[in-house]
């Protein structure tokens, strides 16, 4: 997959600072003292939700994602130089090196999902949403993309919005989840027709003595 | 024959109760661990060995003999560490993840015990990026179990010092092959070494390391607790042994994640636990019994094949992940597998040309084939090169590439070749 990555964009800020010193002290101390290069991971992580938490407050709101000084901010922290990060960067799918709408919502349209009408989930996104996969909403609150197996077969079809899960969607299920998000709720994740993990949905096959006392049967 | 409640491990599999460390107690979790580590490094190793336990990450070596492939604490100068593959990404797959969120404890245990069979003072649990929400469960129970002196120094009053840190992923598939995860962590791509030198010798840091799959590590403290001969005793056979956990999806009426007994079998498994074939068993295509790489089977085999190692074996497919994915008479079958190529093509690192170039080739042609804008002799083309990259790689991505196609083609033949005769008539 080809990322969006331009390092001499116009939207690239000049600088960038962590804010929580302590929590990348933490992140290096969880490797060996020579192996500062395994912090690149955890740290590309934080800026990015760094980036993303001044986002949703900004307006017009924003999501998540990688600045080219980031990169060399981490480059500096843990010796290496910046090519060693960008490669990094640019090879995981979960960083976004190019802005990106307050909600990244991806839609996993792998077999287990498409045999379970995952192509009916993306057309109601792009319906509701106004967009093609891979693009932004004009206010900037949405963008959708495609991606591969999220792991959540049992529960397909779903997607991946921000940090959460939610499955065993219909279209109608997306819209209206899609809706809540744009008035700004909080939308519980997981499965969205009520059912406790991947049990079956009529009450679990297996564990019913447990199933009983849980009110789960 | 099914498996009774009383024979199951994960009994908070759908998450009925918290996953905390108080609940996971009562489940019996941490139980008299300390007592376990006492009877010493050899006698882990050997129940392991004797349970039967083949490694639930898809390719099933036997967990025993991994461990003991660690070299001697002792001499080896080096630490040594355990590596926990939770980046659970084989398409059809979702059993960790229940795992991950509801039995964090059972993996921490484990990692404790596995841990210290192998002479390792520390374990990295690397957790695929998604599952940010998991991830945060493994976190707080690893804090919690710090908080309660089961991790640390003289980890659960055990003598040994055992360190857990979870690492977070980004988005790779390749990862969950073991010498990628290792790269990853290391923080580079994660692009696949060559072996040898294998992890056992050169790993992690360069240091002597084993990766296992959550699942494995999960079901350790159960099965040293209750003895390997527990273990053993479930299943078909010696070779085909325990409990295992299977997920069920795709046109199934209830897709679920189920503790079923090894060598159970897949008409059971798919009507007993997920409520049966949508439109009934006749309505059956096809399955693809063990994640996307294992090839597919016809409806004729699926009536009595049992889910085992060696049983799927025979009929040319796999055992895999045990991700079964159900397919009835309404799927467009060649695009199913399309959909798989496009997959491969995608998480390919790019590292080797027969892999980069060739899932990119396969998927092409393979959307040829939906409309059957091919000719036929294209389909012998298509099985040659598949065989050409199985095989010719540094990693099995290759081999996972080309064996849902090579499927394909053994038992669904006669319906691309009819594609391609509609298409030429529809074009004439």
């Amino acid at each position: 997959m080809k990322k969006p990555f331009d390092i001499n964009a116009d939207y690239q800020p000049e600088t960038f600072e962590f804010k929580d010193k302590k929590l990348v002290d933490e992140i290096l101390s969880r490797y060996p003292t020579y192996a500062k290069k395994s912090a690149v991971m955890p740290l590309l992580d934080v800026a990015q939700r760094q980036v993303g938490t001044e986002g949703a407050k900004a307006k017009p709101a924003y999501g998540g994602w990688i600045p080219r000084a980031a990169m060399d901010k981490i480059a500096e922290i843990i010796d290496q130089p910046p090519i060693r990060v960008y490669e990094v960067a640019t090879f995981y799918s979960m960083y976004n090196l190019a802005p990106v709408g307050k909600y990244l919502v991806q839609v996993c349209t792998t077999t287990p999902c498409w045999l379970k009408g995952s192509s009916d989930i993306v057309k109601s996104c792009e319906d509701y949403l106004g967009i093609k996969l891979g693009e932004t909403t004009e206010d900037q609150l949405f963008t959708m993309v495609e991606v591969e197996c999220l792991g959540a077969c049992v529960n397909a079809p779903m997607i991946q919005i921000n940090d959460n899960y939610y499955e065993d969607l219909t279209p109608e299920l997306t819209k209206e989840l899609l809706g809540a998000l744009k008035e700004g709720k909080e939308m519980p994740a997981g499965s969205q027709v009520g059912r406790k993990c991947s049990m079956a949905i009529t009450g679990a096959t297996t564990l019913k003595d447990q199933a009983k006392k849980a009110g789960g049967a | 024959m099914l498996l009774d409640d009383k024979d199951r491990i994960f009994t908070n599999l759908y998450g009925f109760e918290p996953f905390n460390l108080t609940y996971a107690k009562k489940r019996g979790d941490w139980d008299k661990t300390a007592a376990l580590i006492k009877k010493g490094r050899e006698w882990i190793v050997n129940e392991m060995k004797a349970s039967g336990l083949r490694g639930r990450g898809g390719a099933g070596f036997p967990t025993g003999v991994k461990w003991s492939f660690m070299p001697d604490p002792e001499k080896s100068g080096k630490p040594h560490y355990l590596v926990i593959n939770a980046d659970e990404s084989e398409p059809g797959t979702c059993k960790d993840r229940e795992i991950l969120r509801n039995e964090p404890h059972k993996l921490i245990e484990g990692a404790l015990l596995a841990g210290f069979a192998m002479g390792a003072h520390k374990a990295y649990i690397y957790i695929r990026g998604e599952f940010y929400n998991e991830g945060s469960a493994v976190n707080a129970a690893i804090k919690e179990a710090y908080e309660a002196g089961l991790l640390g120094k003289n980890a659960a009053k055990s003598g040994w010092d055992f360190d857990v840190v979870l690492h977070r992923g980004a988005g790779a598939y390749i990862c969950g092959e073991e010498t990628a995860l290792i790269e990853s962590i290391e923080g580079n791509k994660g692009q696949p070494r060559n072996k040898p030198p294998f992890p056992a010798m050169a790993g992690l840091y360069s240091c002597p390391t084993t990766v296992n799959n959550v699942e494995t590590i999960a079901v350790a403290p159960t099965i040293l607790r209750r003895g390997g001969a527990w273990f053993k005793g479930i299943g078909r056979d010696d070779n085909n042994a325990g409990t295992k956990l299977f997920c069920i999806s795709g046109h199934v009426n209830n897709p679920c994640t189920v503790e079923e007994a090894m060598g159970i079998s897949l008409k059971d498994l798919i009507e007993k636990h997920a409520g049966g074939v949508r439109g009934g068993w006749d309505n059956l295509l096809a399955v693809i019994p063990g994640g996307s790489s294992t090839p597919l089977l016809p409806k004729s085999i699926c009536d009595s094949v049992i889910m085992d190692f060696d049983s799927l074996r025979e009929v040319q497919s796999g055992l895999g992940t045990a991700a079964v994915i159900v397919m009835d008479k309404s799927t467009d079958i060649v695009y199913a597998i399309a959909r798989l190529a496009h997959f491969y093509m995608h998480e390919s690192c790019g590292q080797c040309t027969p892999c980069r170039e060739g899932t990119g080739w396969m998927w092409r042609v393979m959307m040829r084939m939906v409309e059957g804008n091919a000719s036929v002799e294209e389909i012998d083309m298509l099985l040659d090169v598949s065989k050409e990259i199985e095989g010719h790689t540094i990693c099995a991505h290759g081999d996972a590439s080309a064996w849902p196609i090579q499927g394909l083609i053994r038992h669904f033949r006669p319906e691309m070749e009819k594609r391609i005769m509609e298409y030429k008539k529809a074009a004439a």
